[in-house]
């Protein structure tokens, strides 16, 4: 039967013709393949190449890898178990198995007491309970041996659960710091506890007394308030310039006033409150700092310290006041034309020089402070490009509303610039990060310094490929984490094309 | 000249709240401006009394926008005064901040800001500049959309509207932080025909509110029917102004007679 009516008009259809399945060989895999693999003869034939190419490399790694020995206690007894199986080729995981803990913590003393009450205290109280093995006037010997048995027994998770709480509970607490900042759809009053968490986070990793870090948040607290009183009084400018001269108060010993007895208050508040209530962690120096840990301490507080500075120097490049524009300028240009090693060297060596006779500057704090000013550098000259991107119009606009320079950076020009310059800003978080193995030079302990001292053991000499393997798997993770975000971020802050 | 005949509006002008006041709104005078050696605008003196409707043409180059972009200090005039609603403006950035809060501007390219939605748009300078609490502003933000006749895009971001609704947001945007003065940069120059004239709608409600108007346009149907002024620049300097029925039909300046030939002889 027709579905035509040619006899009344020219064509008019009146059923419709279902759907009918394509020719074999245009769906699914066959087709997948064909359009994708084998299109033409020159991609047939690379096809093959890479397949090939593809083999060789895995049927190289794969046998190393995945035959590997986790259980050894040397490289020897390593290549005894390899030949005994009769491997031909076998990674020795037993090393990571054995120092993960070091090249997560370095030389991070862990928390013995807590170690020792928790899981020998059998052992402690027939040696005479705690004070009698961790106390003052204890045997050292006598009680490394003790850590040293207790730390065989009890295996290295244990270990890293119960003996290193303080730095897994700092990077847990950054997690729950950092959340708020990155996810917008949790609640906003989460980041009070990111305002905080500096604090936090130094009494967990530094110890000592809490009145330290208490009383700087307390100081910190107050010059903001003594900046704000006096910004509504007397405009924004004087409100800065009273908030700076506060914390300098607060904070510093300005040598003209070291005699007049009030200074510094900040040491004399801690003192007085931690005599009256000594609530505290043990203090464990920088010295000691080491690891993965000191790669996410450095990373972070540079990350964390450079965005604000990167944005400042950026505006004031932009400047329309040359003394201001001028500065921004040299500042950038001297710090990013010189190696970040030289900075490191200059902040390890030659810094003491240059300041006050008998000031002595924690080295890390003077690292992270080279590597945020690096950074910041580099920051600058991205949110630059992501400041130029911007149409005039929008600065027009903003401007033709009444906003006045800060508030039209604020609500108009600085997100549309961050969001052009999100790829930018992270690529250089992710250098930044990586940088701090940079600072295996100056000699503070980083994951790759730790490769070179658990090389240096008897047992492990002359391992490689396996120490670096997992220092990069650590590094690799952060980085691609960076890296994703940072492409959920442009996804969601995508408005223009939705 | 028959296009002039065609009515703007499909509807009848109300001209009921078209008064023009003694008050002077803003007051021009010896005003001059260089772009580095080049000399823009020559001695501009011009006093728009409240409640004007203005209109600025002339070819391409004459300084037509840059004479209203000195009105809310976008551009900074090197000699002569300019003041506006009793406010010099000068240097002072209390005084420039004041005088563009007080004078909305509307850009041939819109400018909206693609990062905030329309409601957003509109209410941050009430809220930033004026201080307005959020919902107050929102509602004011609601009643100037619905004048607009675009409430329902209010949740939507710019680069979600086409360029008629976009245009229309921004005089909104403009109209909330209630200008007593509204300049115009072109406002349909970047726009395809059919959304000319929704925006045309619009600033003919606004004429008719009585609100003191300066428009660069080339739209001469509108400056007949809703301008009481129209000004011909060219060179940087005002050549001729009349009232629109003498301007249009007997133009005394050689150079207005071949502008308008030219814009209104095809």
């Amino acid at each position: 039967m027709s579905d035509t009516h040619a006899h009344s008009v020219a064509f008019a259809r009146d059923t419709m013709l279902p759907p009918a399945p394509p020719p074999p060989g245009e769906t699914g895999a066959i087709r997948w393949i064909r359009e994708n693999l084998f299109s033409s003869w020159s991609n047939g034939l690379l096809t093959i190449v890479s397949i090939y190419l593809i083999w060789s490399i895995l049927s190289a790694i794969l046998p190393w890898t995945l035959q590997g020995i986790w259980d050894a206690g040397s490289l020897g007894e390593c290549r005894a178990i390899r030949d005994e199986r009769g491997l031909s080729t076998a990674a020795c995981w037993a090393v990571i198995n054995e120092r993960w803990l070091q090249i997560l913590f370095g030389f991070y003393p862990t928390d013995n007491q807590l170690l020792a009450s928790w899981f020998y205290s059998d052992e402690l109280a027939a040696a005479g309970g705690l004070e009698a093995v961790f106390g003052p006037g204890s045997n050292s010997t006598a009680r490394i041996e003790f850590i040293a048995a207790m730390k065989a027994d009890i295996g290295n998770l244990v270990v890293f659960f119960f003996g290193y709480w303080r730095p897994l509970m700092a990077l847990a607490l950054l997690v729950v710091a950092v959340a708020p900042i990155l996810y917008s759809s949790l609640p906003r009053k989460l980041l009070w506890f990111s305002l905080a968490y500096p604090f936090v986070a130094v009494f967990l990793l530094w110890g000592g007394t809490i009145w330290g870090p208490v009383s700087v948040a307390v100081g910190l607290v107050a010059a903001i308030l003594v900046g704000r009183v006096v910004a509504a009084a007397s405009g924004a400018l004087l409100g800065m310039l009273a908030g700076i001269v506060a914390v300098l108060a607060i904070f510093l010993n300005p040598l003209p006033f070291a005699d007049i007895g009030l200074f510094p208050l900040l040491p004399h508040v801690t003192g007085v409150l931690n005599a009256a209530m000594p609530i505290g962690l043990e203090a464990i120096p920088s010295d000691d700092f080491g690891g993965f840990m000191l790669a996410i301490i450095i990373g972070t507080s540079g990350i964390v310290l450079s965005l604000p500075l990167g944005i400042v120097l950026a505006l004031g490049r932009q400047s329309s006041m040359p003394l201001i524009k001028w500065i921004c300028v040299t500042f950038i240009e001297v710090i990013r034309g010189v190696p970040l090693i030289v900075w490191l060297f200059t902040a390890s060596l030659l810094l003491n020089y240059f300041l006050p006779p008998g000031t002595n500057f924690d080295l890390l704090l003077r690292v992270i402070i080279m590597v945020t000013l690096f950074a910041s550098a580099y920051l600058a000259e991205v949110v630059r490009g992501g400041l130029a991107a911007l149409p005039k119009g929008q600065y027009e606009a903003a401007d033709s509303l009444g906003l006045d320079y800060w508030k039209a950076m604020r609500l108009i020009v600085l997100p549309q610039a961050l969001k052009i310059s999100i790829p930018g800003i992270v690529n250089t978080f992710i250098g930044l990060f990586k940088d701090t193995t940079l600072v295996v030079f100056i000699g503070l302990r980083d994951p790759l310094g730790l490769t070179n001292a658990i090389r240096a053991t008897a047992e492990w000499n002359g391992i490689y490929w396996e120490l670096y393997i997992f220092v990069g798997l650590l590094f690799f993770v952060f980085c691609f984490f960076m890296s994703r975000y940072s492409m959920y971020l442009e996804r969601k802050l995508q408005t223009d094309r939705r | 000249m028959t296009e002039l005949q065609t009515p703007i509006a499909e509807r009848e002008i109300d001209r009921s709240q078209m008064k023009v006041s003694d008050e002077i709104a803003i007051e021009i005078n010896n005003m001059n401006k260089w772009y580095g050696t080049f000399h823009v605008l020559r001695d501009i003196n011009l006093t728009v009394n409240r409640g004007e409707r203005i209109v600025i043409c002339g070819p391409s180059g004459s300084g037509k926008s840059t004479l209203i972009r000195c009105i809310n200090a976008l551009e900074e005039h090197q000699k002569g005064s300019i003041v506006v609603d009793g406010t010099l403006l000068s240097n002072d950035l209390k005084n420039i901040d004041k005088i563009r809060s007080e004078v909305g501007m509307v850009f041939q390219h819109f400018n909206l800001f693609p990062h905030l939605t329309i409601l957003e748009n509109c209410t941050l300078a009430p809220i930033w500049v004026r201080k307005i609490p959020k919902r107050e502003a929102e509602e004011t933000a609601m009643y100037f959309l619905e004048k607009v006749k675009i409430p329902e895009q209010a949740l939507k971001y710019p680069g979600q509207l086409s360029g008629g609704q976009q245009q229309r947001v921004a005089i909104a945007r403009s109209l909330c932080m209630r200008p007593r003065i509204m300049l115009f940069d072109e406002p349909t120059s970047a726009l395809d025909p059919e959304m000319i004239k929704e925006v045309l709608d619009t600033m003919i409600q606004l004429a008719e509110e009585g609100m003191t108007m300066l428009c660069v346009t080339h739209e001469m149907g509108f400056a007949r029917s809703v301008a009481n002024r129209v000004i011909f620049m060219d060179q940087g300097q005002i050549v001729e102004q009349n009232e629109p029925e003498p301007f249009f039909t007997d133009p005394q300046n050689e150079r207005t007679k071949l502008f308008l030939s030219q814009i209104l002889g095809h």
